[in-house]
């Protein structure tokens, strides 16, 4: 697992709270997956250049929000619940794209009209976005 | 726990300066950042420590034995670093880090080797003809690589170029990885301690005016920007550290925020425009300012 965060000492989101987010994200795009063991507390210390009082607090929100479970003893993991949280993206995925159908026929867009349009706007994105997140299944075994 | 450093009353009189009742404690595997001005007795503290000075009066403990009677013992396992310490300018790197390797069994050449690359340090040159930084760096590195139980750093980075800075920072991140082994660490440079300490510690006069872990340090002081009139009682509000007018706004930071805070400004009828967090060196600066005009 990689263990590395991005984080900056300068942005004005405090460091444990970027923390939170990085490894949200991380779960969320399924690089880190349910029951996967989280890097020990110094280990991500250590690899991000960020203090461990630091680094803990973010686990205790992490564990409080259910995102990660904490064993004594054996470290923390990702929270099995997650696949709900993930379940929850999906839906709110489904909502918007029957929003989407909704207003095209509204507009009276017909279906090659309504794909041309998304497959502009697809490319648009992708000169300016940022390179996609790592393919879960692409990851390093462990 | 047990204990890195523990130091209860300590005291030191100077003719013109003195330590007044030091209580410090920096429990094994944490990294306490000393912050303070130039004559804060940040380096009389940490010569303390290493039993380099002698207090007058008080219980300094490290390691888990007490000082000066442990001197000896102690030494071993803590790793020193001031500008005051002179290298041999005569010699080579490689000649110093044999040096240290004969005193010190723990000596591990494999991570000095690393440590040498890191550092884009040359062993066989003499170090008459390091720069400033590079001698810094090779100090930092006879230090390292003997793998001390407890690292007392004096301004570590201090004149130190960004790129080096970051070096140097790396290699103490390595430490954090061992939960057996703790720092302390003086610097000028807040933004360094803000990133690796767990606990700060802020001394002013020879005197410890804040001790506490880092998290809640920055959680609880805020700048709150207000609309409305100033009144005495803004001043007696619980933290507060420092209110500037500038009508119709008012600044104030304080070093207690909490829930209550923004109802009880609210209750004195001043309207909240925002609210941010504050910098450990804007942290400083208003404590600093505020012990002294009290």
């Amino acid at each position: 697992m990689d263990s590395q965060l991005l984080l900056s000492p300068h942005s004005s989101t405090p460091m444990y709270a970027q923390i939170v987010e990085q490894v949200v994200a991380k779960v969320m795009a399924g690089a880190w997956r349910a029951g996967d063991v989280l890097p020990s507390i110094r280990e991500l210390a250590g690899n991000s250049r960020v203090s461990v009082i630091t680094v803990k607090r973010a686990y205790l929100e992490l564990e409080r929000a259910g995102v990660i479970v904490t064993r004594q003893g054996k470290g923390s993991f990702v929270a099995d619940t997650l696949d709900a949280t993930r379940a929850l993206a999906a839906e709110e995925f489904q909502a918007q794209l029957e929003g989407l159908l909704d207003a095209a026929r509204k507009r009276g867009l017909s279906r090659q009209d309504l794909m041309d349009r998304i497959g502009q706007a697809l490319s648009r994105q992708e000169e300016t976005a940022p390179p996609p997140l790592d393919e879960p299944d692409r990851r390093t075994p462990k | 726990m047990s204990s890195a450093i523990v130091l209860e009353g300590v005291r030191k009189q100077y003719e013109d300066f003195a330590l007044h009742d030091i209580d410090l404690a920096l429990p094994a595997g944490q990294v306490m950042g000393l912050v303070g001005v130039n004559g804060a007795g940040k380096s009389t503290l940490l010569r303390l420590l290493m039993g380099l000075v002698r207090a007058d009066g008080g219980k300094v403990e490290v390691l888990g034995q007490r000082l000066p009677q442990a001197q000896v013992a102690v030494k071993r396992d803590i790793g020193y670093a001031s500008d005051d310490m002179r290298l041999y300018s005569g010699q080579t790197l490689r000649w110093h880090m044999d040096f240290i390797r004969r005193i010190y069994p723990g000596w591990d050449e494999a991570y000095a080797q690393d440590l040498l690359k890191r550092f884009d340090l040359r062993p066989q040159q003499l170090l008459g003809g390091f720069s400033h930084g590079q001698r810094v760096k090779a100090l930092l590195l006879l230090i390292f690589a003997r793998h001390p139980r407890l690292l007392l750093l004096d301004e570590p980075t201090t004149g130190l170029d960004p790129v080096a800075r970051g070096e140097v920072l790396d290699a103490l991140a390595d430490v954090l990885r061992d939960e057996q082994r703790s720092i302390l660490f003086s610097s000028h440079n807040t933004a360094d301690i803000e990133q690796i300490a767990d606990s700060i510690t802020f001394l002013h006069d020879g005197r410890v005016v804040a001790s506490r872990d880092k998290e809640s340090f920055l959680d609880h002081w805020r700048r709150i920007l207000c609309r409305g009139e100033w009144t005495n009682a803004i001043r007696q509000l619980p933290g507060v550290a420092s209110v500037r007018n500038s009508a119709p706004l008012l600044e104030l930071k304080t070093g207690a925020f909490d829930a209550s805070t923004l109802p009880a400004l609210q209750a004195l009828g001043l309207a909240v425009e925002s609210v941010e967090p504050m910098s450990l060196e804007d942290i400083f600066v208003t404590t600093v300012r505020g012990s002294t005009h009290a």
